[in-house]
């Protein structure tokens, strides 16, 4: 365990101002997560945990307190800087797979890698991860829409590790999923996190929690302590 | 190696849309051939009538200030109404024209007439020059035969040469008994060299006569329905003017000189304003055009709202997406205006050849600048209609672009 946690959230408030009031989604949340560590944040619909992911995703800022990830505080990030975050420090792993329709799952894997260092894989890397999520060399020139849910779900894991980010950060992985698919999706990230990654899964399925290390429960934006 | 994945994204975008891609490109073709061929057009129309207006654009006409005229029109083939009896320019004048003007270029004086002439059975109106000798050696230049000598020989121009079936040898009636003129045989020496339009003298389609023989026909000896000046130096033309209306109009107006160069000027200004006028409208067909481009591309964008989230997501800058709409908005109007490139400069050979008449000016970097000329636009078209989809692809919120279906 190093002294600097990968996300550190201290006093975060996050409010959406609306015309019939704002809601406050996030309330003064104080959350710890170190390098290695596998979470769950679990909590019914509504409770705010897409919210938290969200701000945990650099996809948004907190209306106040401090949230830092890998030690940096996102708070005073410009859009490029929280960009470039996303692209380097969080791999994203979504209920809907989210790969870009227009491009292979090869390229899909490759897309980030291209952004980072602005030339194309001559490393292998894409190739050697595809394989280590089950994608062979055929199915990988394949586009998306061309593949069972639990291909995408691989590829895209493949994706979110290109760039070696710090946390893997996994919203619902299995809830487009068959049971057996889903449970081989989280055999592999149990096994990613057994490689010393920081896994961090938002979800409501308690089997899936289960598997977690440790249970962060979120209902009405604070933290439910046990 | 390589490649732009920006641009990839941009180009698979229009694959997938290939048909809506290509219709809203169709815009940009039909702005880009219709501003390209206009401007041919009338670069062409300008190119031809210069060629043929410069020809006599160094020559004055000095002729009796009918009071009023003097502007720079031309008296079309067969036109007679300058010379009624009492307008013309005397022999005195002519003298004074060519002592003052003679240092600028050649001074001449010419006869004009119109009458009624028979060739054969065929009845028909001609105009009539009568011309020193040594005048007629300069400014004639003859195609076939040789210039008249004798009292009763005439040369023609190629046009009435033609419309008449003459040939060298050919004997024209000139004059009508009815109408109480003098009846003359006169025999076609030679044909002149064809001169195009001019407006100090239309052989074209004239009978040319030795003065002799005019005033032998028509009397008024000394009694010049003009004088026309050749210059030297086109550049003489103002100072020339001033230099016989300073001579001749101290007391009063007695002549008008008619400066062609002015009137080449105006021409060619009407013919540019037209094209200019004429593109303009076809530049609608641009406007419209950015409208269906701006449309595909705000289509494109909504439709790429739940795709633009995941980019932005896994790390795309604001940047890239807007390149990735702004490429796909310049690859539309690329090919928009290459194929109307083509297109144009086949369009525009034709509807050179049909508005004007021929093609020999289409090859030319005035003409053909405008295929370039309206590629850029169609092409700026483009960028400009394509910026604002760019720029809200760009600015959507990426969870809420996330969440989208």
């Amino acid at each position: 365990m190093t002294a600097v946690p990968v996300i550190e959230l201290a006093d975060v408030t996050k409010i959406y101002p609306l015309a019939s009031g704002d809601v406050v989604a996030l309330d003064h949340l104080s959350i710890r997560i170190d390098k290695g560590e596998f979470v769950a944040i679990m909590g019914p619909s509504g409770s705010g945990k897409s919210t938290l992911l969200n701000q945990i995703g650099g996809l948004d800022v907190p209306t106040s307190g401090i949230l830092r990830i890998t030690g940096k505080n996102i708070r005073q990030m410009s859009d490029e800087e929280l960009t470039n975050l996303r692209l380097n420090a969080i791999g994203y792993i979504f209920q809907k797979f989210n790969l870009i329709p227009l491009l292979s799952a090869y390229e899909n894997v490759e897309y980030p890698f291209i952004l980072k260092h602005r030339c194309n894989d001559d490393t292998g890397r894409v190739s050697q991860l595809l394989a280590g999520v089950g994608i062979n060399r055929r199915m990988a020139e394949h586009k998306p829409a061309e593949l069972s849910g639990g291909q995408q779900q691989r590829v895209a894991i493949a994706r979110a590790l290109v760039n070696d980010p710090d946390i893997l950060l996994c919203d619902e992985p299995t809830g487009n999923l068959d049971t057996k698919t889903g449970a081989q999706i989280m055999e592999m990230l149990t096994a990613l996190h057994n490689q010393g990654r920081t896994v961090i899964i938002v979800t409501h399925d308690p089997s899936v929690g289960a598997q977690a290390e440790r249970i962060i429960r979120i209902k009405d934006g604070k933290v439910e302590e046990p | 190696m390589k490649k732009d994945i920006i641009l990839q994204l941009s180009l698979r975008s229009i694959r997938l849309n290939f048909l809506r891609s290509l219709l809203a490109a169709i815009g940009i073709v039909i702005g880009v051939v219709a501003i390209s061929s206009m401007g041919m057009m009338g670069a062409n129309m300008t190119m031809s009538v210069t060629e043929e207006l410069s020809a006599m654009a160094n020559v004055l006409v000095v002729k009796p200030d009918s009071g009023g005229g003097g502007g720079g029109m031309m008296g079309g083939p067969g036109g007679s109404s300058s010379s009624s009896d009492d307008d013309y320019i005397s022999k005195e004048q002519f003298e004074d024209i060519e002592r003052v003007a003679g240092k600028y270029g050649m001074v001449y004086p010419l006869y004009q007439e119109s009458r009624t002439i028979e060739v054969g059975d065929n009845e028909g109106r001609a105009t009539i020059y009568g011309m020193r000798d040594e005048d007629m050696a300069t400014v004639l230049t003859v195609e076939e035969g040789a210039l008249p000598k004798t009292s009763s020989s005439v040369v023609v121009g190629p046009s009435f040469a033609e419309r008449h079936e003459l040939t060298i040898g050919s004997r024209i009636t000139i004059g009508d008994e009815d109408n109480n003129e003098t009846v003359q045989k006169v025999r076609v020496v030679g044909i002149l060299e064809e001169k195009g339009m001019s407006m100090d003298i239309n052989t074209d389609n004239a009978i040319v006569m030795p003065e002799k023989s005019y005033v032998g026909m028509f009397g008024g000896e000394g009694k010049y329905t003009q004088v026309n000046v050749i210059l030297n130096d086109i550049s003489d033309a103002d100072t020339a003017t001033e230099t016989i209306e300073d001579k001749l109009n101290r007391k009063e107006d007695e002549v008008a000189v008619q400066d062609s160069s002015r009137m080449m000027e105006s021409i060619t200004s009407t013919v540019s304003t037209m094209t200019t006028f004429v593109m303009a409208i076809a530049g609608i067909s641009l406007l419209v055009a950015a409208t269906s481009i701006f449309n595909v591309m705000m289509m494109s964008v909504t439709e790429r709202i739940r795709e633009i989230g995941i980019l932005r997501s896994i790390g795309t800058q604001k940047g890239e997406v807007l390149r990735m709409f702004i490429y796909e908005a310049v690859i539309l109007g690329l090919v928009g205006a290459v194929i109307g490139a083509i297109m144009s400069l086949i369009l525009g050979w034709l509807v050179v050849l049909a508005m004007v008449g021929t093609t020999e000016y289409f090859f030319t970097y005035q003409s053909l600048i405008y295929v370039p000329v309206s590629m850029a636009i169609g092409i700026a078209i483009c960028i400009f209609s394509g910026v604002y989809p760019a720029w809200r692809a760009a600015n959507l919120d990426p969870i809420e672009a996330l969440r989208a279906d």
